[in-house]
Parts: structure tokens; C-alpha cells; sequence
């Protein structure tokens, strides 16, 4: 064998090395979450309030304080998101507003989380006096949803073929009428996926509603947009750091580290797969 | 002017005030840690806040040296980097250049599954399985430390790394390879010598997010760095990066405190460390796409 044989075949195992060092991490992930949550997950885990300081019972108000986040943040994020995409796929502005408006939603990608928590916590919580509440969290975390929600619009929009727009136009429809009748419910698809994906990560989140929505004891499910919930992510966290008794509370933990990875692995999954759907679907 | 045109009008307004949120709430974020961090500012020096040692926000009278904070950011960052550096680049060579198409179309989601665990999850992991697991390994008094951190961390930004330097791989023209191929390359001098030097740039910007992100991650490296403020001297030290000081204590600093301004003037620190990193990428991509002739 040659030496750039050699080196081929050597550069070619490590790449497959560096692969199979990623799913084996997922695999590891997977596989002890799963055996280690597995056994705390009952009927009554999934429906039950907590009871003796977070020791026993359920956690179904974290599950319901999710729940609640999660919609509070898509209901800002996916109409602020969507008319942002529309303005920037169809009506393509050609001066410098294009450039600026693209060069936020980049920087506001990039974001850290804990900075958003930090925003949520001096305007909603503090100067709007929301209070610790879904509120604020839900704010806090739907303009933490935003970027992606736009760039998932856009990608749709731009798929939509141009001829479409020419031939609704050529028909006589307006602007206004050909996004709404020919591009927006070609699109649907492809934008509601990506609003699925924005959800699974805006339920995991923890670091954006650390100091603006969660408190890790509750024994009630919320009753106002201005009650402090518990939420699955920060339950994880506070049964890790807070309160007197670990070789109860890590079981627990277990359990709804399982039941929040399931949740947003199904999202994602389903988003993932109507996506590559969506992509063959105009034949490219 | 009939009642189309005005309507046509209208809404072509109404999505260019909505179009302008992000840019709003991006300023918006900017006046507030600006605001909150003032009042710390005012009152001590940022030289000696960029360079005290000694974080104790709660003694009396408080310090707030941000070395070891900032190192440790810097430190664990810098860790992570070791790990999903040639990771992410290694499995994105693979999916460009080894996987057929089959294994392609499970591998790509795979990949975009890992990047779809909560952060959370990987702190929970990291501080249940892998730490205990590198304790008994090396033989130190504690996992929770910044090899740990950096260790998580860098496997976290893997996906980020990975799929960016996918992209741009894809974006090389097929031609290039075609001509190397032809001289006589065989395909990993092909790969290492004309690929990945055409996708530079785009794969600098990769690495360039990828640090954005590491460097932002807050839940991970809370939950497994260990938490000492003290200025790293081994890679087996406990740390305390800026991220999980703001998290893990803000819970308890009394509104408008000095301990709360100084918070938010971490929080500023960061912010500024992340928007130098994206625009950075931003220059670099473009670059990269006027070299390949892509526009914008």
C-alpha cells in the first residue's frame, strides 16, 4: 500500500470514529435516562400534585406549568415570527431595513438564555410588575422563540416555487391575495414544522424562566396568567440542588428528566419527519 | 385610489412595523442591561471588576472581582471547543464525503435529535452519570469540575458544529472535487486539500456559533462545574463560569442591590462576549459565500 493509501484509510476511520462517538453519547443519554425514569413513571406520577415537600405524589402541575409556558411563548412568537418572514420573503424590501432586520434576528439567535432570564426578570417581572408569573415567562421565552420560528417561515417561503406567485399574479390576484390564497397554504407545512421544533425547545428550556415564572413548590396548578408555576425543566434542577432529601428527590428527577425528553424528542421527531416530507414534496 | 390599493398598502405596513420585533427586542435587551448594570458601573471601577479576584458579593463590604468567573468561562469554552472541534467537523466529513444516501437520511435527524435534548437533560446527565463516572476514573476528590463542564459542554455543541460545517461542505461545487479527482488525488487528499480548504470560512463560522453557544450555556455547566469561584489552577478544579453565577444567584440578590447590578453587569459582559462571536460569523460567512459566488 501506498502512504496516501495509508493516511486514506487512517482519515477515514477516525471520521467514522468521531460519528460513532456521537450516537454512542445519544445512546448513553437515552438509555439511562430511560432505565433510571422508567421505573417512578405511574399513573399517579403523571396526574398527581407533589405531596411531603416534593418527596412523593406526582408532578402533574410541572407538567401543566410547561404546558402553559410553552403556548404563552408560541402565541407571541408565531404571529410576530410569521408576519416577519412574510415581510421578508414576499415583500423583499431593497434597501437597508432588509439588512437590519436580518442582522437582529441573527444576533438575537445568539443570545444567551440566562441573558433573556436577566430581560425577562428587569421589564415583565420587575418594571411591568407581571410578578413571577406564566406571564412573564411566556414573554421571556417567545422572544427567545422568535428567531427560529422566522427562519423556519422563511425556509418555507422561499421553497414555495417562484412560478406559483406568477401565475396567481398573472391571473389578475393582488399582492395581498396571492400570499394569502397560493404562497401562505403552500407553505403551511413547512412553517408549521418549524413552530413544532420551536416548541420542543422552548419546553426544555430552564435558564429564561429561572427568576421569571418557575418556583419549585407549588402544590396547586395555576389558576391566573399571574401565578407562579412549576415548570418540568426547573424541576429537574431544583429537586438536584434544593430540599433535604436526594435519594428521594433523584428518582423523581429520573422521572421527569424521562418525561421532558420524551416529550420534546416526540415533537421533534414528528417535526423532523413531515419536514423531510415537505422538502420532497416539490419535487427537489 | 380604490379600496384594494389601500388595503394592499395597509398590510404591506403592517408586516414591516411586525418585521421589526426582532430588531426591538433586540435594542430592548441592550437598554435594560444597560440600565441595570449602570448603577454597578457608577459605583465601582470596571478595571478592577474585570480584573479582582475575589468574588464575595455577599460579604461585608462585598467584592466583586470577575477574573474568575470570566476565566472560567473562558477556560471551560475553551475545553469545549477541544471536544466538538474536530468531533463536529469529523462527523460532518463523514456525512459528506462516507455516508451513502440511506445512512445519510437517518444520520442528519439523529444528529438533530442530540441538538434537540434540553440542556437540562444534559446537566442532569452529566452530573448523575458522567461525573461520578471520571471521579472514579481519575481518581479526584470531586467530578464536578471544569474538565466535566468542558467535557458535556463540548459534546452539547456538537450538533451546532457538525451541521453548519455540513452545509458548508455541501456548498462546494462538485466541480472542485471533480478536477482533484481527476489529477490523481485519491479521495482524502481530495477531502483535506481541496474541500475543506474551499469550505473554510464557512466552516470557521461553525466552529465561531459553536463557541457562541458554549460560551451562553448556562443549565450544563451550573449543574456540573462545581460552582467555586476561584481562578482555575488544574483542569480537575471545580469552576464557577459567568453563566451559572448570574443563574445561580439571582435567586437570592435583593433587587437594586449592588450584588443585583453586578449581576446584570455580568449578563452585559456576556452578551457583548456572544454578539462579538455572531457578528464575527456574520463577516466570515459572507466572505465565504462572495468566494463561492453564492450571493447572499
Amino acid at each position: 500500500m501506498t502512504r496516501a493509501r495509508i493516511n486514506e484509510v487512517l482519515g477515514f476511520t477516525l471520521l467514522w470514529l468521531c460519528m460513532a462517538f456521537c450516537l454512542f453519547f445519544l445512546g448513553a443519554i437515552l438509555y439511562f435516562i430511560v432505565v433510571r425514569g422508567a421505573p417512578a413513571i405511574t399513573w399517579e406520577f403523571l396526574t398527581e400534585v407533589p405531596r411531603r415537600s416534593m418527596t412523593q405524589g406526582g408532578v402533574a402541575p410541572a407538567i401543566a406549568g410547561t404546558f402553559y409556558l410553552t403556548l404563552g411563548a408560541m402565541l407571541l412568537a408565531f404571529p410576530l415570527g410569521l408576519a416577519s418572514a412574510i415581510y421578508l420573503c414576499e415583500y423583499s424590501p431593497k434597501n437597508a431595513s432588509l439588512n437590519i432586520i436580518r442582522l437582529s434576528i441573527n444576533n438575537l439567535a445568539g443570545v444567551p438564555s440566562v441573558v433573556f432570564g436577566l430581560f425577562g426578570l428587569a421589564l415583565f417581572v420587575k418594571a411591568f410588575g407581571f410578578g413571577v408569573s406564566i406571564l412573564s415567562g411566556a414573554l421571556t421565552l417567545g422572544i427567545m422563540a422568535l428567531p427560529g420560528i422566522i427562519s423556519a417561515s422563511q425556509e418555507a417561503l422561499t421553497a414555495v416555487p417562484q412560478s406559483y406567485r406568477e401565475a396567481s399574479l398573472a391571473l389578475g390576484a393582488s399582492h395581498w391575495q396571492t400570499i394569502k390564497k397560493v404562497v401562505l397554504p403552500s407553505a403551511l407545512p413547512g412553517i408549521l414544522t418549524g413552530v413544532i421544533l420551536a416548541v420542543g425547545r422552548v419546553a426544555g428550556e430552564t435558564a429564561p424562566i429561572l427568576f421569571t415564572a418557575a418556583t419549585f413548590y407549588t402544590r396547586d396548578y395555576p389558576t391566573s396568567p399571574f401565578s407562579e408555576v412549576m415548570a418540568l425543566p426547573y424541576h429537574i434542577y431544583a429537586l438536584m440542588t434544593e430540599g433535604t432529601r436526594p435519594e428521594q428527590q433523584t428518582p423523581i428527577a429520573y422521572g421527569c428528566a424521562l418525561i421532558l425528553l420524551a416529550l420534546v424528542l416526540t415533537i421533534s421527531a414528528v417535526a423532523i419527519v413531515v419536514r423531510q416530507r415537505q422538502r420532497r414534496s416539490y419535487g427537489t | 385610489m380604490d379600496i384594494r390599493a389601500i388595503r394592499e398598502t395597509l398590510y404591506r405596513w403592517i408586516f414591516a412595523i411586525l418585521a421589526f420585533a426582532a430588531l426591538v427586542f433586540l435594542v430592548g435587551i441592550i437598554l435594560t442591561l444597560l440600565k441595570e448594570s449602570w448603577p454597578f458601573f457608577a459605583r465601582y471601577s470596571i478595571f478592577k471588576a474585570l480584573l479582582g479576584h475575589s468574588w464575595y458579593p455577599t460579604a461585608e463590604p462585598p467584592e466583586f472581582g470577575m477574573l474568575p468567573l470570566i476565566a472560567a468561562s473562558v477556560a471551560v469554552t475553551a475545553g469545549a471547543m477541544v471536544v466538538c472541534v474536530p468531533i463536529g467537523i469529523g462527523s460532518a466529513l463523514f456525512l459528506h464525503e462516507l455516508a451513502g444516501h440511506r445512512l445519510r437520511a437517518v444520520l442528519k435527524p439523529t444528529i438533530e435529535i442530540l441538538a434537540g435534548i434540553p440542556s437540562i437533560v444534559f446537566g442532569f446527565f452529566g452530573m448523575l452519570i458522567v461525573a461520578p463516572f471520571l471521579q472514579n476514573l481519575f481518581g479526584i476528590p470531586t467530578g464536578l469540575n471544569a474538565f466535566t463542564a468542558s467535557l458535556v459542554l463540548g459534546l452539547m455543541a456538537v450538533p451546532t458544529v457538525s451541521s453548519l460545517a455540513e452545509d458548508a461542505l455541501s456548498f462546494v461545487p462538485k466541480s472542485f472535487r471533480e478536477a482533484s479527482l481527476a489529477v490523481g488525488a485519491n479521495r482524502w487528499q481530495t477531502l483535506t486539500r481541496v474541500v475543506v480548504p474551499a469550505a473554510g470560512s464557512g466552516i470557521s463560522t461553525a466552529i465561531i456559533l459553536g463557541m457562541s453557544r458554549a460560551v451562553g450555556e448556562t443549565m450544563t455547566v451550573l449543574m456540573v462545574a462545581g460552582g467555586a469561584a476561584m481562578i482555575p489552577r488544574s483542569i480537575f478544579d471545580p469552576v464557577r463560569p459567568m453563566t451559572s453565577t448570574i443563574a445561580a444567584e439571582m435567586g437570592e440578590a435583593v433587587t437594586g442591590s449592588p450584588h443585583y447590578h453586578a449581576l446584570f453587569a455580568l449578563g452585559l459582559i456576556l452578551f457583548l462576549i456572544t454578539l462579538c462571536f455572531n457578528i464575527l460569523a456574520e463577516i466570515v460567512s459572507r466572505r465565504f459565500r462572495l468566494k463561492l459566488g453564492l450571493g447572499r
